[in-house]
């Protein structure tokens, strides 16, 4: 184990260092707060999609999918292709009208569309509320992944993952954490995909027998594990809300949103969005390879509780010797990628948003933004170590179910139905706001439930996201005179493309 | 034909087939800038399109991918069917989906700039 422990240390050593040399390189095109909020909107697709694919695959899709395979089976390849799908919905309903709104963040995008402060206070703390239940499992995957290669104490892999984001984000904001994320994309990739290679090697050298044939003591049979729809109760309900919170989720995640302001235009926004679909679908390919194989290599890792550390074990496990010690390496290294990367991303969004709206009035500066930042980690850093035991994919899934309840329908109705008001915005988001926050603050005490009670709370999108919707359009019609005064103006801002020259009204920035 | 007298108006007399052959100038972005009627026609129908062909992406996309529960439900005898050595719900959920999607989105990518193209060459033609 020693051995296996000094390698696993050398390669999150060696990802840290790398991080922080890169945003290094971006500290230097770092001076205004342009800069720092949306790298002065010039990141080019193909980098901005790497940054992307490197920013939105978190602690979840690089631990938590194998993990979730390898416990629960078929159905949750769902998790992946939602994950997926997300931004494919994001790209046919908000990319290049949000990238033309010419806003900074989600409750920029909200007042200036709904000129309204009370939506942007109520969309700031959204923002903040949504982006720490995500950060929460990524310093708690940090934990666990170098527990997992060095038996350090869970604590220590969040607090080592959240130094490093803070000094790249207080020193170079989004223009550094660009060319980070970029690399990263690349690092998770390939961590995962020449490991797969050698393992799926041996399992043919082995003979390839089917994972499902394994018998699991106090585990699912194995027809079980590989047939869709046969695991824990109301599986039909459950698989159908998982899909409608990654779907409908990924376009109110407030990381990913932010990254849409820092393209050139409205159409370099959509073909951005392009790419990243494909860099998603290239990486999804391999987590629920390591899931099935752990169940044939790993099996125990089910009793134990620990099937979140899969992707970290299996190379070592399957391949004696220091070759098994190396690829462990290389996918430790690609963890701490994907918590570095994914952390980053949070930590800007949330800083800008606590920055503008609660350290006082806008653009105070680079200061503020750092201020903010701190403020951004130190929180759900103590709530990583507080509330232990609730899976990395799940927390990462009620962070998806919360913003598919709220954000989106505020984005998707404020975009394309004219007669949304302020108060049908607020209403909505209320009410898909309190609901699935009641079904996170229930699953993060660990209350027991049985029948529909359960499965309605554990996976709340389902019903969450339709009462979301339909309060936001009736409270409009029912306050159809209170409709913003320009929002034939903003129409014109959100849809037309940007070589026709129109009255777009004043620029917010 | 009033009584007092006055010099005539100068009156500038053109043939009424020289004003038809220059078309008077239709500038349809001040229409939209004014927010006038017209302009606001112009607008929606921009709206419509794009709503329309993201209706139609996120349809297609319901029906292949968000059918898939359904399907596995009504035909369970889709699990014995093996493609690749692997369950056929395994290949769809975990390699097939992901081309589906970039397709869709290639096609919606395509169809969103031909309406963008369309509208400014409309509003632009003047």
């Amino acid at each position: 184990m020693t051995g296996s422990s000094s390698w696993g240390i050398t390669a999150v050593a060696l990802v840290s260092i790398a991080t922080l040399a890169i945003g290094a390189y971006g500290w230097r095109f770092s001076r205004t707060t342009s800069d720092f909020f949306v790298a002065s909107r010039s990141v080019r697709p193909a980098l901005n999609a790497s940054a992307i694919g490197g920013e939105y695959l978190s602690a979840a899709s690089f631990l938590g999918v194998a993990g979730l395979v390898l416990a629960f089976g078929t159905d949750m390849l769902w998790y992946p292709v939602g994950w997926t799908a997300g931004y494919l919905m994001l790209l046919v309903l908000v990319a290049a009208p949000l990238r033309r709104s010419g806003a900074y963040t989600l409750p920029d995008f909200a007042e200036m569309r709904l000129e309204s402060r009370a939506v942007r206070r109520i969309s700031s703390v959204l923002v903040v509320a949504i982006g720490w239940l995500y950060l929460m499992p990524q310093f708690q995957g940090a934990g666990l992944s170098l527990g997992s290669v060095a038996g350090t104490e869970p604590w220590v892999g969040g607090l080592i993952v959240a130094a490093v984001v803070l000094i790249n984000v207080l020193a170079g904001g989004m223009r550094s954490i660009t060319f980070v994320q970029a690399f990263q994309y690349w690092l998770k990739l390939t961590a995962l995909l020449v490991p797969a290679m050698f393992l799926l090697a041996v399992w043919s050298g082995d003979g390839s027998a089917p994972p499902s044939d394994v018998v699991v003591p106090g585990d699912l049979p194995g027809d079980r594990w590989i047939s869709p729809l046969s695991t824990g109760e109301h599986p039909l309900y459950t698989t159908y809300s998982i899909i409608v919170a990654t779907f409908l989720g990924t376009m109110g995640l407030p990381h990913v949103v932010v990254r849409f302001y820092t393209n050139p235009d409205g159409r370099a926004a959509r073909r951005t969005t392009l790419v990243v679909l494909g860099l998603l679908g290239l990486f999804y390919v391999l987590p629920p390879v390591y899931g099935a194989l752990g169940r044939l290599y790993a099996p125990d890792l089910i009793a134990a509780g620990r099937t979140d550390a899969v992707v970290l074990e299996l190379p070592s496990r399957m391949i004696a010797g220091i070759g098994g010690d190396l690829l462990s390496a290389l996918t430790t290294a690609g963890a701490f990628a994907a918590f570095l990367s994914t952390s980053s991303g949070l930590t800007i969004a949330v800083a800008g948003v606590i920055s503008q709206d609660v350290m006082g009035r806008r653009f105070r500066g680079v200061r503020a933004f750092q201020a903010g930042a701190v403020v951004a980690v130190a929180v759900p850093l103590f709530l990583a170590v507080v509330a232990d035991g609730v899976g990395v994919a799940r927390a990462v899934g009620l962070a998806f179910a919360v913003a598919a309840s709220t954000f989106c329908p505020l984005l998707v109705l404020g975009i394309w139905w004219r007669r949304l008001t302020s108060v049908g915005a607020v209403a909505g988001v209320l009410v898909g706001g309190g609901l699935s926050g009641a079904a996170v603050v229930d699953t993060l005490l660990q209350n027991q439930h049985t029948g529909w009670t359960g499965v309605l709370l554990a996976q709340p999108a389902a019903w969450t996201v339709p009462s979301a919707f339909l309060t936001m359009i009736v409270v409009s019609l029912l306050t159809r005179r209170r409709l913003p005064v320009n929002v034939s103006r903003t129409m014109v801002r959100l849809h037309t493309p940007e070589a026709v020259e129109l009255d777009r009204g004043p620029h917010p920035l | 034909m009033t009584s007092e007298p006055s010099p005539p108006r100068r009156v500038r007399i053109t043939s009424p087939r020289a004003a038809a052959g220059r078309p008077q100038k239709v500038n349809v972005t001040s229409e939209i800038d004014a927010q006038t009627r017209l302009g606001e026609i112009y607008m929606s129908s921009l709206l419509r399109a794009q709503l329309r062909l993201a209706g139609l992406v996120i349809a297609t996309l319901v029906v292949l991918v968000g059918g898939l529960p359904l399907l596995f439900l009504t035909f369970p005898a889709l699990n014995d069917v093996e493609l690749l050595g692997m369950p056929l719900p395994w290949v769809l959920l975990g390699f097939a989906a992901y081309p589906v999607l970039l397709l869709l989105g290639w096609l919606y990518v395509r169809a969103a700039e031909r309406n963008e193209r369309d509208f400014a060459d409309v509003v632009e033609r003047s």
